[in-house]
C-alpha cells in the first residue's frame, strides 16, 4: 500500500497539533507496512542547517526534494538525495536542548524505526502555506516569511510565466465559482485545467493571496502526482483539499480527506464562506472522510451534510518521546501555577480561562495564572484581565516555541484547555506527559477518550474554578490524575491508529 | 435436609449534590433530596413494591415453608419513611409473617470497621434498636457492609451478641472446602459464619438475563435441578444478593418475577430440600471446622476485596479525611449538635467512596452504572468540598481555632 500524503510541518518546524498529528500518523502507518510519500509545503530560505546535518548524522534515508520543477529531460529532479548530506557523525548529540533539539529527538526516534527507512519519502514543495493561516493578514505574513515588500511580491507574480498564472486563475475559478455551501463542484472544469500540457514553472513565485496560493499548490502537487506511484491520496485539512482532489483526478486514485479542524471550530458561527466552500468541496469529493473525533464527525454530519457512511473516526495519539536526561526545570515560585497554552483565539476559549481565574483568586489569592500563546484575541485578553482585577495574578508569556513549551508545561501545577470547540486537542496529552494534571473542555474530541482528566463545559466558569481549587486543595486528586494518566497516555499509540487508517485505505483501494 | 437461605440486601445512600468550592461556608444542604426521592420512588415502584408482593404471596402460598432474610440499611429505612412509606409497610408485613428474618448491619452502611471501632459499634447498636422498633424482633445475625468479613469483624460481631455472621464464599478463602457448610471464624468462640454460594447466587443476580450465557433462558426447573443435584451433606445454600436484582438490575420483562414466584415450589418438590433463615441455620448446625479470614473479604468484583472502595489515592484520602473528623464530630454531638453528627454519619455511607472508584476504567462498566457523577474525580471533589464545610461547622461549635481538614 502506497499513500500520497498531503500533510503539514515535517520536523523540525512543528508549530501545532496538525503537524504533530501528521507526523505521528506517518509513523503509525509505517508500522503497518504502508509506504508514505509525504508532501509538505515549505518556504525556501528557511532551511535549518543543523537539522539537515542531524538527519545526516543518523543517515536516515529520507529523500528531500527541494522544490519541484520541470527540466528539459522531463521528470522531476531530486535536488538533494540522501547521499548528499554530509559528515555523518559530527553533529548533534552535544547540542544544547534548544529549539532544534526537540525536533532532533523526534528524528532520532524516526531513525530507530527501521521500517521508516524504506517507507517514508519526504517531498518539500516550495510554498508559503502554513497551518492556521487566514485570508486576512496573508499578505503581511508573506512579506515576513519572504523578506520581500508587498509591491515586490506582486511584481514577481506578474513576472511569472503567463501560462502558469493562467492555470492558477482557472483552477481558482473552477474551485470557487460554485462557491455555495453544499453545491456540487464541476470537476470537469478542474480536469480541463489539468489536461493542459503547459510547462509549469512554479519556482520562485507565490500566489498573491491565500486562495491563489492554495490553487497554485494544488497544481504543483498535481505535477508530483503525475510522477509518483501511489494507491491512495490522503489530504489533511482544507488548504490541501484542492491539491488532494487534483492529485486524485490526475491519477484516478481514491481520495481520503482528514478533518482535523473545521471552519466552525475555528470561527464559531462567523465562518469564512470561501474556506467553508473548500471544505465542502473536499468532503464532497472524498471517498472517505477521517475525523479526529466523534465530536468532529457530528459537526460534519450536521454542518456539511456528509453522508455518515463515508465518515470514519480515528482519534489522534501521542508521540512518545524519550525522557532526555537533565530535562527538568526547577520551579522557582512557590505559588500554584495554572496554565493556558495555545493560540489566543476564539476557538481556544481564553476569555473563559480569565473568568475562572477571577473566581479562583477571590478565595485563593496566591494562585498564579499564565496565558501562553499569541493570537488575535491577545490584546483584548490583556485588557480584560486588568478589568477583572487579575493584573497581579496573571502573566502573559506570548508565543512560546521549542523547549520553552515543555518548560512552561513542566512549571505548571494545572493545565486548563477551555476550548469552545476542539475537534481533538492534543495539548492536554502533552501536559500529562509531563505529569501535569489537566482540566479540559467537554467540547473537545480528546475528552471522548481521556479518562484521567477533569472535564467541564467551557461556559461553566464556576465549575472550572471549582475544579482548579479542588486540585489545589486536595493533593490526592492531582496524584490520582497524574499517576493513572501516565498509564492511560501509554495506550494512545500511533501504531494502533495507523492500523485503523490502513483499514480505511483498504476500503477504498479496489 | 439442605436448606436454601435467601438473603436480600436493601440499601439507599443519601447522594450528594454537586457541592462546589463556592458552596463551602455558604450552606450545608449537602444532600440532593430531589434526586434521592426520585430514585427511591423509582426503585420502590420497580422493585420494592412488586417484589415484596411476590414474597408475601409466596409465604402465604407455602404456609410457612418459604422463608427468606433481609438486611435493610438505616439510610434506606430513613428514605423509605420519607418518600416511600408504602414500601416500608410491606417490609413490616413480611416481618409479621414470622417467615422473614431481618439482619443487622451498620446503620449507615459504612466502612467504620476499618477506621473507628467506636463508630462501628455505635452504628450497629443504633441499627439493632431501629430493626427491633420497626420489625418487632431484635436481630441475631449480622452482615457487614458489602458482606466484608475478616477475623476481627467476626469477633466484634460476636462480642456484640450476634449468633451468626454472613460472608462471601470466596475461593481463596475456602480452598477445597464447601461454602455449603457452617464454619466458625478463627478468632471466635460462639458465632457461626454462613457463606454466600456465589455461583448459584450470581446465576440469578447477574446472569439471569444474559443472552450470551449458555444456560439462558434460566427456568425454575433448571435451577431447581442444579440445587437438587447437591450432595446430601450440604447443610445450606446461601443465596445472597442485592434486592434490586428484582426489577432494577433484571427488568420485569426478563421474567425475573415469574422465576421467583415459581422457584419455591420447584425446590420443595424434592423432600430433601427446604427454606430457612440464617439464624435458623446457625441454631441447627454446629460448625464443621474453623475458618481463618486474616484479610477482609467482600462480595465485590472478581477480587472479592476492598479495592472498589479504597483502591485509589482519592478514595483513601477521602476515607482518612472523613474518619479523622470523627472525634470532633462526636464532641460536637455531645455539645448538642447531633445534626452535624448525623450529617457526618451520612457521609460514612460506603457509596460515597465507591463513586470515586477508577477500577471500571479497565474493569467494565459495573461501577459506572451505579454512580450519579459523570466521573469518579467529580465524586471526589464534591465529597471533599462537603467535608471541608462540615469540618468548619464542627470547629465553630467547639469554638476553637478553625481546624483545617488534614490534607491527605
Amino acid at each position: 500500500m502506497k499513500v500520497l500524503m498531503l500533510g503539514w510541518e515535517f520536523p523540525p518546524h512543528i508549530s501545532g497539533g496538525l503537524g504533530t498529528a501528521c507526523f505521528g500518523l506517518t509513523q503509525g502507518l509505517a508500522h503497518h507496512g504502508v509506504e508514505v510519500t509525504f508532501v509538505v509545503p515549505k518556504t525556501w530560505g528557511d532551511e535549518d542547517q543543523s537539522f539537515v546535518r542531524l538527519v545526516g548524522a543518523n543517515t536516515v534515508p529520507v529523500r528531500r526534494w527541494v522544490g519541484v520543477e520541470r527540466t528539459e529531460s522531463g521528470p522531476l529532479v531530486a535536488a538533494r538525495e540522501p547521499g548528499d548530506v554530509r559528515e555523518p557523525e559530527d553533529v548533534v548529540h552535544a547540542t544544547p536542548p534548544r529549539g532544534p533539539v526537540r525536533a532532533g529527538r523526534v528524528v532520532e526516534e524516526l531513525a530507530r524505526t527501521k521500517t521508516l527507512e524504506t517507507t517514508l519519502r519526504l517531498l518539500e514543495v516550495e510554498s508559503t502555506l502554513r497551518p492556521y493561516l487566514g485570508e486576512s493578514g496573508y499578505l503581511q505574513y508573506l512579506t515576513e516569511v519572504t523578506g520581500l515588500s508587498s509591491e515586490e511580491l506582486v511584481r514577481r507574480f506578474q513576472a511569472a510565466p503567463e501560462d502558469a498564472r493562467r492555470a492558477v486563475r482557472e483552477l481558482q475559478a473552477a474551485l470557487f465559482e460554485p462557491g455555495v455551501a453544499g453545491a456540487s463542484v464541476d470537476t470537469r472544469r478542474i480536469e480541463a485545467v489539468l489536461a493542459r500540457e503547459e510547462k509549469l514553472a512554479f519556482s520562485g513565485f507565490y500566489g498573491p493571496d491565500l486562495m491563489a496560493e492554495v490553487a497554485r499548490y494544488a497544481l504543483v502537487v498535481g505535477e508530483v502526482a503525475r510522477h509518483e506511484p501511489f494507491d491512495v491520496v490522503h489530504a489533511h485539512d482544507w488548504m490541501t483539499y484542492p491539491a488532494g482532489i487534483v492529485a486524485a483526478r490526475i491519477s484516478g486514485k481514491p481520495l481520503v480527506v482528514h478533518m482535523h479542524a473545521s471552519e466552525y471550530d475555528r470561527s464559531g458561527e462567523h465562518v469564512n464562506e470561501r474556506v467553508r466552500a473548500l471544505e465542502q468541496l473536499g468532503l464532497g469529493a472524498a471517498d472517505r472522510v477521517i475525523c479526529v473525533s466523534h465530536y468532529t464527525a457530528n459537526t460534519l454530519r450536521t454542518r456539511y451534510q456528509v453522508d455518515p457512511d463515508r465518515l470514519r473516526v480515528v482519534h489522534n495519539a501521542v508521540t512518545h518521546k524519550d525522557q532526555v536526561e537533565g530535562w527538568h526545570w526547577e520551579k522557582h515560585v512557590p505559588e500554584p501555577i495554572v496554565l493556558f497554552l495555545g493560540r489566543v483565539t476564539f476557538q481556544k476559549g481564553p476569555d473563559y480561562f480569565l473568568e475562572a481565574a477571577a473566581r479562583v483568586v477571590k478565595v485563593e489569592p496566591r494562585v498564579k495564572f499564565v496565558m501562553s500563546g499569541s493570537g488575535d484575541m491577545l490584546p483584548k485578553m490583556i485588557e480584560r484581565s486588568a478589568r477583572l482585577g487579575l493584573a497581579r495574578h496573571i502573566h502573559f508569556t506570548g508565543f512560546l516555541k521549542g523547549a520553552d513549551v515543555e518548560r512552561m508545561y513542566a512549571m505548571a501545577d494545572i493545565y486548563v484547555m477551555p476550548s469552545v470547540s476542539e475537534p481533538f486537542g492534543i495539548s492536554p496529552l502533552e501536559a500529562m506527559a509531563l505529569d501535569v494534571p489537566v482540566i479540559l473542555s467537554r467540547q473537545s474530541g480528546v475528552s471522548e477518550i481521556l479518562r484521567n482528566a477533569l472535564k467541564v463545559d467551557f461556559w461553566d466558569v464556576q465549575d472550572m474554578a471549582n475544579k482548579i481549587l479542588a486540585l489545589i486543595r486536595y493533593p490526592a486528586l492531582a496524584q490520582q490524575l497524574t499517576e493513572e494518566g501516565r498509564d492511560e497516555l501509554s495506550t494512545f499509540r500511533w501504531d494502533v491508529r495507523g492500523k485503523l487508517v490502513r483499514e480505511v485505505y483498504e476500503e477504498v483501494v479496489a | 435436609m439442605t436448606s436454601l437461605v435467601f438473603y436480600f440486601q436493601v440499601h439507599q445512600p443519601f447522594r450528594l449534590r454537586r457541592y462546589t468550592f463556592f458552596d463551602i461556608g455558604v450552606h450545608d444542604g449537602y444532600f440532593d433530596d430531589t434526586e434521592n426521592a426520585r430514585i427511591v420512588r423509582r426503585v420502590a415502584e420497580k422493585c420494592y413494591l412488586p417484589m415484596t408482593d411476590v414474597l408475601l404471596k409466596l409465604v402465604e402460598k407455602h404456609e410457612g415453608k418459604f422463608k427468606c432474610a433481609f438486611s435493610v440499611s438505616g439510610t434506606a429505612l430513613e428514605q423509605m419513611e420519607l418518600w416511600s412509606p408504602e414500601s416500608l409497610a410491606n417490609f413490616q408485613r413480611l416481618a409479621a409473617t414470622g417467615c422473614v428474618e431481618f439482619l443487622c448491619e451498620t446503620s449507615h452502611h459504612s466502612l467504620a470497621f476499618l477506621a473507628d471501632r467506636e463508630e462501628f459499634e455505635a452504628q450497629v447498636k443504633s441499627q439493632k434498636a431501629r430493626i427491633k422498633a420497626l420489625f418487632g424482633k431484635e436481630p441475631t445475625a449480622f452482615r457487614n457492609t458489602e458482606l466484608v468479613v475478616d477475623n476481627r469483624v467476626a469477633r466484634w460481631a460476636e462480642e456484640l451478641g450476634f449468633k451468626a455472621i454472613l460472608g462471601e464464599g470466596a475461593d481463596h478463602l475456602l480452598g477445597w472446602r464447601s461454602a455449603h457448610r457452617v464454619y466458625r471464624p478463627e478468632t471466635c468462640e460462639r458465632i457461626k459464619i454462613l457463606l454466600r454460594s456465589y455461583k448459584l447466587s450470581d446465576d440469578i443476580a447477574f446472569r439471569f438475563s444474559n443472552r450470551a450465557w449458555s444456560e439462558w433462558p434460566l427456568t425454575t426447573e433448571r435451577f431447581a435441578s442444579w440445587v437438587h443435584a447437591l450432595p446430601p451433606e450440604d447443610q445450606f445454600v446461601g443465596l445472597f444478593m442485592d434486592f434490586e436484582t428484582f426489577g432494577e438490575h433484571q427488568w420485569k420483562d426478563t421474567g425475573i418475577f415469574d422465576f421467583m414466584s415459581h422457584l419455591p415450589e420447584a425446590i420443595l418438590r424434592h423432600p430433601r430440600f427446604s427454606f430457612a433463615t440464617p439464624s435458623e441455620i446457625a441454631a441447627r448446625f454446629d460448625p464443621i471446622s474453623r475458618l481463618d479470614i486474616p484479610h477482609p473479604v467482600s462480595w465485590a468484583d472478581a477480587e472479592r476485596d476492598l479495592t472498589a472502595w479504597l483502591g485509589n489515592h482519592m478514595q483513601r484520602a477521602a476515607h482518612e479525611a472523613l474518619y479523622s473528623l470523627a472525634p470532633a464530630v462526636r464532641k460536637a454531638a455531645a455539645a448538642g449538635r447531633t445534626d452535624l453528627y448525623e450529617k457526618w454519619k451520612k457521609l460514612t455511607t460506603s457509596d460515597h467512596v465507591y463513586y470515586q472508584c477508577t477500577k471500571w476504567f479497565s474493569d467494565g462498566d459495573v461501577h459506572k452504572y451505579f454512580s450519579p457523577y459523570s466521573s469518579p474525580h467529580d465524586a471526589f471533589i464534591a465529597f471533599m468540598n462537603v467535608l471541608d464545610d462540615l469540618a468548619r461547622r464542627v470547629a465553630r461549635v467547639q469554638q476553637e481555632t478553625p481546624v483545617e481538614i488534614p490534607t491527605p
